[in-house]
């Protein structure tokens, strides 16, 4: 057995493993982890086949910038909102598993029904371009010079788009340090807002405080957090009712 | 080892992002299944480069990665607005367009 | 001058029916003034015609081109010879005698206005139709009198008999309108023209096939128009119009235009043998039926209608003999005219006395209660039973002696109606004016206004006089026979032995009814124990029970089936079609769920079946 095939069977082993178990996982946040997972091993097969530079870059976009995007806004979302595991459309589970097992048998057997796949490598190629960074480069900036300027056109677009959908409009003027003051002082609460998480079961930002006659106040809750936070507050409720 | 076998992952990896996107409904997780598809297809890609002796397939896989990126910022930020206006991050509930 | 004739009632009618209330008052007189003074012009022809040798007596006038097609050109002419002229004399001159009689007998009617402007619309399209020169312009005339003829029987349009009449008469007429209308189309094919002068030229070359078609599609026109079996139904039905119109239309004039139309298409029917013999069968059937149905009403309008059938029913048989009867056709149309016109105004004089009863069995020794309508009936009855010299005579036994040189059948028929009609007229005669009084309680029998007896007397003198004065001053023969042609009936049985039987028949069915009517009382109620041909006669032969088992049963069965065919089927069809897509749509719009993923699971199955295909096709 080669190195190639001790890596390439233990890493696709672990890529499956993170795969499945982004699918399987109750919550968001393990999902987002065993994508990680999955995304490094990916990685160390890049750098198996021979590609350096898109393992590196496979890292450091997906591992670190795409996965981290996502837990950021799971932060907004709610880290603990996981889904229910009842599934609400009729035979969705059924012909969906169907459908994914025919498809990928399907393509399994294509492919293993053709003859092996040459193993050229990039040797030669990375020798010409004295180097393979150097040979992609020579590429981006050539032959695909227009995709890439597309693309970077996309990312603008895309960061734009982002901050369109992102931004809510304030309705109301700003108020004014005196405003607050008089709302703090002539309200019905002096003394500051309840913290999250405390007295509950977890300090989880979207936790809410626990008052002292055991029910939750919403009040201690950050705003994006608030109104949802049934869950999490059954959840401390039945953790200090034990 | 047959090289094959890369783009058998390539299929396995692709087949279970494609059922994550149907069976979870947290937009989130639907998102993710979504880049697995991506993260597979790129494997292939690399793949077949390698098979070719070419780069070509390196920078279709580069450009795929810089795609996903836009992608993941456009569809996140559509989630948190989403989620903004209905308190929910789930897949099934915007379900206003229908007979 | 010719079209004078038309113009001046025409103009009435205009002015009456678009003049309005503001006519009210004077309306009828101008009606009068210009059915009048059409006569006079009438006149005024027949005596410039009279001056002019037999081969220059017919005159032609056209007005304006009315249809130009490509080589097919109708001209608007008018054609006024022998024949024509006689008709404008009876249309006109009976025509102006009803007029006068109807100032009387509608003076109470609050639509009196309205009735003068339809008689003067009648007198215009009947003189239309006896003055056109070609068979597009009769079918003009034809329609129009028609139209008249609907709108004068439903004059009472408040009742809803009248309304009913009316509608009859419209329909039953357009079974025959269509035969006018087939007959024309095959003029146009067969001659290229519809002109009397084309088709009599063209007539000679025509195929015999084509000649009898024709001549039977204008026997069915004559059948409508004249009430000839089996399209005689709706004329006693008509007798609900006012009965100046009984007179006018249903007695005189426009049932006679099926006789006319056949005389005057005599160049087709001169050479179909086939033709002629079915307006023969026709006439004779016919004359039979119309004097069977006359013996059994008690209606005196109706039983003036069964006669006045009868009586065309002899014309038209006359007709049917070719050159040997057009004349006496024409003869005996003419005096016919005087004397029915004369005994219906007579009828009308016997209702206005008596509230408008019609049921003879109410009536009863009325001669000595209206004297004047008494003689001028009793004239009238002298000359339809045919008793010389007085007019009837003199036609009807012509006929009769020309049928019997056809066919001994046709000449007993012939003779046998006439039998008939002497019991059904002496019947009336006694119901009427003899016996004992049978009068309803509140009923004061009364002559009627001098200005509806002058008009009776008139016609009662054209009842005596008539038929003489055309036969021995104005050679009706002679007259008429460059029109028609006329060849003396070459006869087994002559005249001289013949009248005397004929006159013996006549005698034998007055004298029949004498006692029976006469001689015995009447009951005030119809008896109900009659035998089956009575029952037969009063239900008018069965005319109406078989139009209905052969029409109009069927008919409704037809357009019910396919009404049930049209919603049923071609609507179930198309709502099914309209209702399955419908439903087919309403289940496959449960795919459109609003659940991405749902879509997403398609969108994999699509792919699925994509790379199945893609695998199937490479392997």
């Amino acid at each position: 057995m080669s190195g190639e095939s001790i890596v390439f069977y233990t890493t696709a082993f672990f890529a499956i493993v993170g795969a499945l178990g982004m699918v399987v996982s109750r919550k968001a946040v393990h999902s987002a982890l065993w994508v990680a997972f999955a995304m490094i091993n990916i990685a160390v097969l890049y750098f198996s086949l021979g590609a350096p530079f898109l393992g590196t870059t496979q890292v450091i976009v997906y591992t670190g910038a795409v996965m981290m995007l996502f837990l950021f806004v799971l932060m907004i979302v709610g880290v603990d909102s996981s889904d229910s595991l009842l599934e609400t459309i009729k035979g969705q589970r059924i012909v969906g598993l169907l459908f994914a097992l025919a498809f990928g048998s399907m393509l399994i057997s294509a492919i293993t029904s053709n003859a092996p796949l040459p193993a050229v490598g990039f040797g030669k190629i990375n020798f010409d371009n004295g180097g393979q960074i150097n040979g992609l480069a020579s590429l981006v900036f050539s032959t695909y010079l227009l995709a890439f300027e597309v693309t970077s056109a996309l990312l603008i677009t895309a960061a734009l788009g982002a901050m369109v959908l992102a931004h809510t409009e304030r309705w109301t003027p700003r108020k004014t340090q005196d405003e607050l003051q008089r709302e703090r002082t002539l309200g019905s609460h002096i003394t500051p807002q309840p913290a999250p998480g405390v007295l509950a079961s977890n300090n989880s930002v979207d936790t809410p405080a626990l008052l002292p006659d055991g029910s939750t106040s919403e009040a201690s809750l950050p705003t994006p957090f608030k109104g949802q936070g049934a869950v999490t507050s059954n959840l401390a409720i039945d953790e200090v009712s034990k | 080892m047959n090289p094959n076998n890369y783009l058998v992952l390539a299929a396995i990896l692709f087949t279970i992002g494609a059922f994550g996107v149907l069976v979870r409904r947290n937009a989130i997780i639907v998102f993710m299944s979504v880049e697995m598809m991506l993260n597979a297809a790129n494997l292939a890609f690399v793949a077949g480069a390698r098979s070719t002796g070419t780069l070509d397939g390196l920078v279709a896989a580069f450009f795929v990665m810089v795609v996903a990126a836009a992608e993941v910022v456009v569809g996140l930020a559509i989630i948190v607005s989403i989620f903004r206006s209905r308190r929910s991050a789930s897949i099934d509930e915007p379900s206003l367009l229908k007979y | 001058m010719i079209a004078a004739l038309i113009g001046l009632p025409l103009a009435g009618a205009t002015a009456l029916l678009l003049g309005g209330r503001r006519t009210n008052a004077w309306g009828h007189f101008l009606a009068v003034a210009l059915s009048a003074s059409s006569f006079f012009v009438g006149l005024g022809l027949l005596i410039q015609m009279m001056g002019r040798p037999a081969e220059e007596r017919a005159v032609s006038q056209q007005l304006f081109q009315w249809i130009t097609v490509g080589t097919f050109q109708v001209p608007f002419g008018l054609h006024l010879d022998q024949l024509s002229i006689a008709f404008v004399m009876l249309i006109t001159g009976v025509g102006t005698l009803i007029h006068i009689y109807s100032i009387g007998y509608m003076a109470h009617d609050e639509n009196r206005r309205r009735f003068f402007a339809y008689l003067n619309l009648f007198v215009a399209a009947m003189l239309l139709l006896v003055l056109a020169d070609s068979y597009l312009l009769i079918y003009v005339g034809w329609e129009g009198v028609g139209l008249a003829s609907y709108l004068l029987i439903s004059f009472y349009q408040h009742k809803p008999s009248a309304a009913t009449a009316g509608k009859k008469a419209f329909i039953v007429n357009r079974v025959g309108d269509a035969g006018l209308a087939i007959a024309i189309m095959l003029m146009f094919t067969t001659f290229g023209t519809v002109t009397f002068t084309g088709v009599d030229a063209g007539a000679g070359q025509a195929s015999a096939q084509h000649l009898t078609w024709m001549g039977l599609a204008l026997l069915l026109a004559a059948c409508g128009k004249s009430a000839q079996f089996p399209l005689q139904s709706w004329l006693l039905d008509a007798m609900e119009g006012p009965t100046p119109v009984s007179a006018l239309i249903h007695a005189a004039t426009m049932v006679t235009a099926g006789v006319y139309l056949i005389v005057r298409a005599h160049a087709i029917f001169d050479l179909s043998e086939t033709a002629r013999t079915a307006v023969v069968a026709i006439g004779a059937i016919t004359l039979l039926l119309g004097a069977f149905i006359g013996t059994a009403k008690d209606d005196i309008k109706k039983g003036l209608a069964g006669s006045t059938m009868s009586q065309i029913g002899y014309m038209v048989l006359a007709a049917g003999l070719g050159p040997v009867g057009y004349v006496f056709a024409i003869f005996h149309l003419l005096t016919h005219g005087m004397f029915k016109a004369g005994l219906f105004l007579g009828a009308g004089s016997v209702m206005h006395g008596m509230h408008d009863d019609v049921n003879m069995r109410h009536y009863g020794a009325l001669r000595t209660m209206m004297k004047i309508t008494y003689v001028t009936f009793g004239l009238g009855f002298l000359a339809i039973i045919g008793i010389p010299p007085f007019a009837g005579f003199w036609s009807k036994d012509e006929i009769i002696h020309a049928a019997f040189g056809q066919n001994t059948f046709v000449g007993a028929a012939a003779l046998l109606g006439a039998g008939v009609t002497a019991f059904y007229m002496t019947r009336m005669m006694a119901m009427t004016f003899f016996g004992e009084a049978r009068w309803q309680d509140d009923v004061h029998p009364h002559e009627s206004p001098a200005v509806m007896t002058i008009p009776m007397m008139v016609l009662a003198f054209g009842s005596v006089f008539g038929g003489m004065a055309m036969l021995f001053l104005g050679d009706i023969e002679g007259w008429l026979e460059p029109v028609t042609g006329f060849a003396q009936p070459a006869n087994a049985i002559s005249n001289t032995i013949l009248i005397p039987i004929t006159l013996v028949t006549v005698l034998l069915g007055a004298g029949y009814a004498w006692l029976r009517y006469g001689r015995r009382p009447v009951p005030v109620t119809a008896p109900a124990q009659v035998s089956i041909l009575t029952r037969a006669a009063r239900a008018d032969a069965y005319g109406d029970a078989l139009n209905e088992a052969v029409f109009m049963r069927p008919g409704q069965y037809l357009t019910r089936s396919l009404t049930w065919f049209d919603t049923k089927g071609i609507d179930g069809a198309i709502g099914g079609l309209a209702a399955a897509i419908g439903g087919i749509s309403a289940r496959a719009r449960r795919l459109q769920n609003g659940y991405t993923r749902s879509y997403a699971l398609t969108m994999l199955g699509g792919a699925t079946l994509i790379a199945f295909v893609l695998l199937l096709v490479r392997l």
